[in-house]
This record gives structure tokens, C-alpha cells and sequence, in this order.
């Protein structure tokens, strides 16, 4: 459950970049291909969150699409999971991208 | 501080200051593993500053790390191994290591998973290992996790035995695709058990080309001396991610 410590480490992320404000909303960009469950850092959140200023802040997470390339047919194909093959059955599959895990933005609430 | 927004308005009482339906957004585009990564690199030039290298060894619970380590402290004095243990309790594995002729911290993990390169960096201040010596990060049994999380290695190790079936690289491939060795363990079971060398290594080198093989027996201490032969070859720390 390594969902836990990354999101330990997206809370203080936030934390540092928020200037004490309040936030509403913190928006992660997960690859699908990255070894983590999107579900695990929603739950995780809600815990980490508490007693910081993201406490209660809506958390997005946008999944960014697969691509790999086969190195046995040369195929470029989507894959939706690391563990997918290629089309032609092959595991030899080169990531191109799809292993992000960023946080993207955070929105603070603003003074009137 | 105004509680409501947290702006740093030192008259802002709550009800002083109205809240917009306006929201502020702060673009961040932040790696989130980038605050282990910082470690890691600090780990690295720490170790590369006393001329030491690192390895961070990886398998499943019982795959037979420690064992492993024992058997090539034994077998192979001269690479002044010193060894990290991580383990979520007990100070066991330290022990057995340290009986086997070498010296051995360990790191608790608790919960954890998974060792980090902040509590790796506790860990080396102290162990304070010898100018020039190698040193084994032996990480917590777990083929998931340990595999996102640089600790600072020069090189990373997969240990995987006959006893837990040839498919596990395509069960796990992210901790296959993130290492640079795979040992195999226990190949005196190899009579009793349904497992397909050529297949493990197969699926194993589908997901990583580069990837080298050792195959050892380590309670027998049989197919010790190219695995010690490559330890004691790998210089350079490896690129951070």
C-alpha cells in the first residue's frame, strides 16, 4: 500500500505550495501504466488531509493514457494496464508514456 | 489569520471579510515522487563520496534475500560487504547477517511497506560504512511497492526462487522492468518443483532486455561466483530516474 507514503507526500506538497490558504480542490495526473490504484489515493487522501489546510478538498484524478511500443512486431498500441500485452500477445512492451504521477494544481480559496 | 480562507490578513476576522465564490488556481505540476528522488540523490552522493556502492535487493517474503546475504558474506569477504535490513518488526535479519561475519543495521518499517530514501539516509549515518565498501539495502519482502521508490543504489536486485513459479514476472512487472539483476533462488528445489527456468527468464527479459540473470542456490552456496563477480564489478551509480 505505497498509496499511503505518496500521498503523505502529495499532502505536504500541497501543504508548502498553498501559502496557509485554504484548498478546494487539488487536481493529480496518474498514468495508467504507473504502479499505482487511483481508488487507494482517494481513500488515503481523506486521511491524510485531516488537520491540514487541504482538509475537505475535492480530489480529481485525470488517468493519462498508455502508449507503448512492442519490440518484437514494432506495434505502438494503448495498453489501459501494465499488465496488458500487445495486440500481436507479446509482454515485450516499451513504455512511452502513461508512468506519470504528478500533482497538476491546487485551487485555494480567495478573500472577496 | 482568517480561518475561513487562511490569507494572512492579521484584522481578518471571520466575519470581517467576505469569501467569493471565486477560487484561486496554482498551477504546480509537481512529480510526486520527487521528494524521495531529492533524497535518493543526496544518498548518492553521500555513497559516492566515500567511494561506496549500493544495492538495493528486492523480492517477495521468503524468496531468500537474507539467506542470500549470508551466503555471499561468507563466500565473499573481500567485497567488506556491510548490510541495511528492512523489515516492517524485529531485529532478526540483522542478526543472522551480523552472524554471518558482518555488519548489519536494521530498519524498522512498521506499517510500512517499503524502505524510502529518508529512512536510507538514517540508516547510513548509522551504519557509517567503510571508504570504499559495498553495502546491501535489504528491503522489506514485497514485489509491489519497493519498486517505485529510488533509495540512492547503484544497482537494483530481484531475488526470485523456484518455489514461487515462473509467472511472477508477468504478475509483477513493474518491480521486473525496475531492476538491473535477477537472481534466482533455490535451484536445488528444481527437482520438486513445477517451475520452467527458461520461461521465468523469458517472461523476465520480455519486460526487460538488459536484464542479468544469476541463478544460485544459496542455503547450498552453489552458483555463488558470478554473482560476487558482478557485485564486486558494478562502479558506477546508476542514473536517477
Amino acid at each position: 500500500m505505497h498509496e499511503m507514503a505518496l500521498t503523505q507526500d502529495l499532502v505536504a506538497l500541497i501543504t508548502e505550495n498553498c501559502a496557509g490558504r485554504r484548498v478546494t480542490r487539488v487536481v493529480l495526473e496518474v498514468g495508467k501504466l504507473a504502479a499505482v490504484v487511483p481508488d487507494a489515493f482517494r481513500f488515503c487522501f481523506e486521511l491524510c488531509a485531516e488537520g491540514t489546510p487541504a482538509e475537505g478538498a475535492e480530489l480529481e484524478i485525470i488517468e493519462l493514457q498508455g502508449r507503448a511500443v512492442c519490440r518484437e512486431c514494432r506495434q505502438e498500441s494503448a495498453p489501459n494496464s501494465p499488465f496488458d500485452p500487445c495486440p500481436c500477445g507479446s509482454h515485450a512492451l516499451q513504455f512511452l508514456a502513461g508512468e506519470e504521477l504528478k500533482l497538476k494544481e491546487v485551487e485555494v480559496m480567495q478573500c472577496a | 489569520m482568517c480561518v475561513t480562507c487562511g490569507c494572512d490578513d492579521p484584522n481578518a476576522l471571520p466575519m470581517a471579510h467576505t469569501h467569493g465564490p471565486k477560487t484561486h488556481t496554482v498551477r504546480l505540476e509537481h512529480a510526486l515522487l520527487s521528494k524521495n528522488q531529492r533524497l535518493a540523490d543526496q544518498n548518492r552522493a553521500w555513497l559516492a563520496a566515500r567511494s561506496c556502492v549500493a544495492f538495493n535487493l528486492m523480492g517477495s517474503p521468503g524468496a531468500g534475500k537474507t539467506a542470500l546475504l549470508e551466503a555471499i558474506v561468507r563466500r565473499a569477504p573481500e567485497l567488506a560487504i556491510s548490510v541495511i535490513e528492512g523489515d516492517q518488526a524485529t531485529e532478526r535479519d540483522a542478526e543472522r547477517i551480523r552472524q554471518a561475519g558482518c555488519r548489519a543495521i536494521q530498519i524498522n518499517t512498521g506499517t510500512g511497506c517499503h524502505l524510502d530514501a529518508r529512512s536510507v539516509a538514517h540508516g547510513l549515518t548509522t551504519l557509517a560504512p567503510e571508504q570504499g565498501s559495498r553495502i546491501v539495502l535489504e528491503n522489506v519482502g514485497n514485489l509491489v511497492c519497493p519498486a517505485l521508490f529510488d533509495l540512492g543504489e547503484a544497482a537494483r536486485i530481484v531475488v526470485l526462487s523456484v518455489t514461487e513459479g515462473d509467472d511472477k514476472p508477468l504478475k509483477y512487472p513493474h518491480m521486473f522492468r525496475a531492476c538491473d539483476a535477477l537472481v534466482l533462488n533455490k535451484i536445488d528445489l528444481l527437482p520438486y518443483v513445477d517451475f520452467n527456468v527458461e520461461r521465468a527468464l523469458g517472461y523476465a527479459r520480455d519486460l526487460n532486455p538488459q536484464l542479468l540473470a544469476f541463478s544460485v542456490s544459496a542455503t547450498r552456496a552453489e552458483g555463488l561466483e558470478p554473482l560476487c563477480a558482478w557485485l564486486g564489478s558494478v562502479a558506477r551509480p546508476r542514473e536517477s530516474a
